[in-house]
């Protein structure tokens, strides 16, 4: 459904977007991740025919985002970084206005705004002026007008950001219904958004795709090393000098801390998290404890986070970048 | 382009500044028809209605456009840049060629509408006073094309800013010029004044007031308002070459 090949951007000096290439099939929703100016809003805006490549090449539906720019804007709901709407105007007269300028035909336009004002929450406030709504209702009159005329595509760039703890769950769960007939980009910072919401990730870094693969693949990609939490009733000092011995262990560090302080929890006990490499150690780890007769309250493997991968894929590529020059 | 044409009168008649100006039009029109009508009541005895009540009439009304039409353009492109949703509109599925048409058909409508209204002076004093219509036909003709001039001009640096003030006084920049063009002539010298007043917005208006329609003039407007929509164009199109964010 989206093509993008070779796309790069410049502003002036400024290469926001370097190359990248990425293909988003039918029906899928895919979440853009990666820090301040990595180059996602760039890359959407582009999809969404506000600005053209500078060089590459970039289609939506088949249609190619320059030269049927029309055809593409037909197909493509676009909700902006910036939420940018009429304040003088009333949520229905707005969202009128934008079925109209979609083209919805005359007949369809009463129902198709009526749907969006349902699923976005808005019918209680459809009179109000729109810049008399708080900052929330925006947010959902934004995404309302990127509904509007029932888009195949969907360009959200990011859509929750200042909404309230329980709007955010409404809108991921709007998200999602959507995403099980329309394909769905959308950029964020919330990292358990895209786990939440999303197939597929594509991790951006200064204009470069890092990583462009479902959550399970890229966990396998980072996971290099293997991690088990273990709570054990027993010496602190003598329990690192144990686990540190076991085969393949890298180190033993406290839980949630990164140095090597041990923690002491609330019972009691000695909670520690040990990093290795190769095969299973969760039962050489017990057999260890229980030989020196203490007790073993817990030994669990740890999954590594969106939160732990995404950090890791960011530090690779600096310092890649770092070795490089 | 007939969406943005609604939802822009839409904003005209749901904002306050736009009732301000036309009434700031309507109360300088006003003014100006009374102590114009004075100096007919004065001296009509030895001039015609003509050139002694058109005349000024429709240069003082000339006058009026030029103060306020900047500031009912200076909103059309700058205020969308500055909210963001022009953002939207080249988003949406709309070509940008309609959406200028669009706005500068809204804007256009609000000043025949406002223009319309001063149409109540010339009417009470038919009432009392019968006179060929003629001429301040030819007067309201020549204030509509040079007022769509002036419009096209505001969309233009509408366009280029996002800040509604430098809109509003590049706008005047432009047009006070050509206003001052044809004033001293020894500064420009005999030769260039002919081919001067010929752009002049104001030396053209001339003939509308005192009741002559010359097609070079009619011309001349529409190829002017024809000017500035496309140096819109070319501004909103920029985007698409220019390294803008």
């Amino acid at each position: 459904m989206i093509e993008v090949v070779n796309v790069t951007k410049r502003f002036g000096p400024i290469l926001a977007v370097d190359r990248i290439s990425f293909h988003v099939p039918r029906g899928e929703v895919v979440g853009f991740l990666g820090p301040n100016g990595a180059g996602k809003s760039t890359t959407m805006r582009i999809l969404a025919c506000f600005f053209p490549p500078t060089s590459g090449r970039a289609s939506v539906g088949g249609y190619d985002v320059v030269s049927q720019a029309l055809e593409v804007k037909r197909l493509v709901g676009y909700f902006p970084e910036r939420v940018s709407v009429y304040p003088d105007m009333s949520v229905r007269s707005f969202l009128d206005f934008v079925a109209e300028a979609k083209d919805v035909p005359r007949a369809a336009r009463k129902q198709d705004i009526d749907r969006v004002m349902e699923s976005c929450g808005l019918h209680a406030v459809r009179d109000r002026l729109i810049g008399h709504l708080s900052k929330g209702y925006r947010q959902r009159v934004g995404i309302a007008q990127a509904l509007i005329g029932t888009p195949q595509v969907l360009i959200l760039d990011e859509p929750t950001i200042g909404l309230d703890p329980e709007q955010v769950v409404e809108i991921r769960k709007l998200i999602r219904a959507l995403g099980a007939e329309r394909t769905i980009i959308l950029s964020t910072h919330i990292l358990s958004e895209v786990s939440s919401v999303c197939d597929r990730v594509i991790i951006i870094n200064r204009g470069r795709i890092l990583a462009s693969e479902s959550l399970a693949d890229l966990r396998a990609q980072v996971q290099r090393t293997r991690r088990v939490r273990v709570e054990v009733e027993g010496p602190e000092s003598q329990l690192q000098t144990v686990l540190a011995q076991l085969p393949g262990v890298i180190r033993v560090r406290g839980d949630g801390v990164s140095d090597l302080r041990r923690e002491a929890t609330e019972n009691g006990s000695v909670a520690a998290v040990i990093e290795y490499e190769g095969g299973d150690i969760r039962k050489a780890v017990s057999q260890a404890v229980l030989r020196h007769g203490w007790g073993l309250l817990e030994v669990r493997s740890l999954e590594p986070t969106l939160e732990d991968m995404y950090l890791q894929l960011i530090r690779d590529a600096e310092t890649q970048r770092h070795t490089g020059q | 382009m007939f969406c943005i044409f609604k939802k822009e009168l839409r904003l005209y008649f749901g904002s306050f500044i736009a009732y301000s100006l036309a009434a700031a039009f309507l109360l300088l029109a006003g003014y100006f028809f009374y102590t114009d009508m004075v100096f007919y009541d004065l001296f009509g005895d030895f001039m015609d209605i003509t050139t002694s009540l058109w005349n000024y009439y429709f240069l003082d009304l000339r006058f009026i456009s030029m103060l306020i039409l900047p500031l009912l353009t200076m909103r059309l492109f700058a205020e969308e840049k500055k909210l963001g949703t022009i953002e939207l509109l080249w988003t949406y599925p709309l070509k940008d060629l309609h959406i200028i048409l669009g706005k500068f058909l809204a804007c256009f409508v609000f000043f025949l509408l406002v223009v319309l209204c001063t149409l109540v002076y010339p009417v009470l004093l038919h009432s009392v006073h019968p006179f060929d219509w003629g001429p301040p036909f030819a007067g309201y003709l020549g204030l509509l094309l040079v007022g769509a001039t002036f419009i096209a001009c505001g969309a233009f640096f509408s366009s280029l800013t996002e800040n509604q003030v430098v809109s509003a006084m590049s706008t005047y920049g432009v047009l006070v010029f050509f206003w001052f063009l044809t004033w001293n002539e020894e500064a420009v010298g005999p030769q260039l004044i002919g081919v001067v007043s010929r752009f002049s917005l104001f030396d053209r208006f001339g003939d509308f007031a005192k009741g002559v329609i010359n097609s070079k003039d009619v011309a001349f407007f529409i190829l002017a308002t024809t000017f500035f929509l496309a140096l819109t164009l070319q501004s909103l199109e920029s985007r698409k070459w220019r390294g803008i964010r």
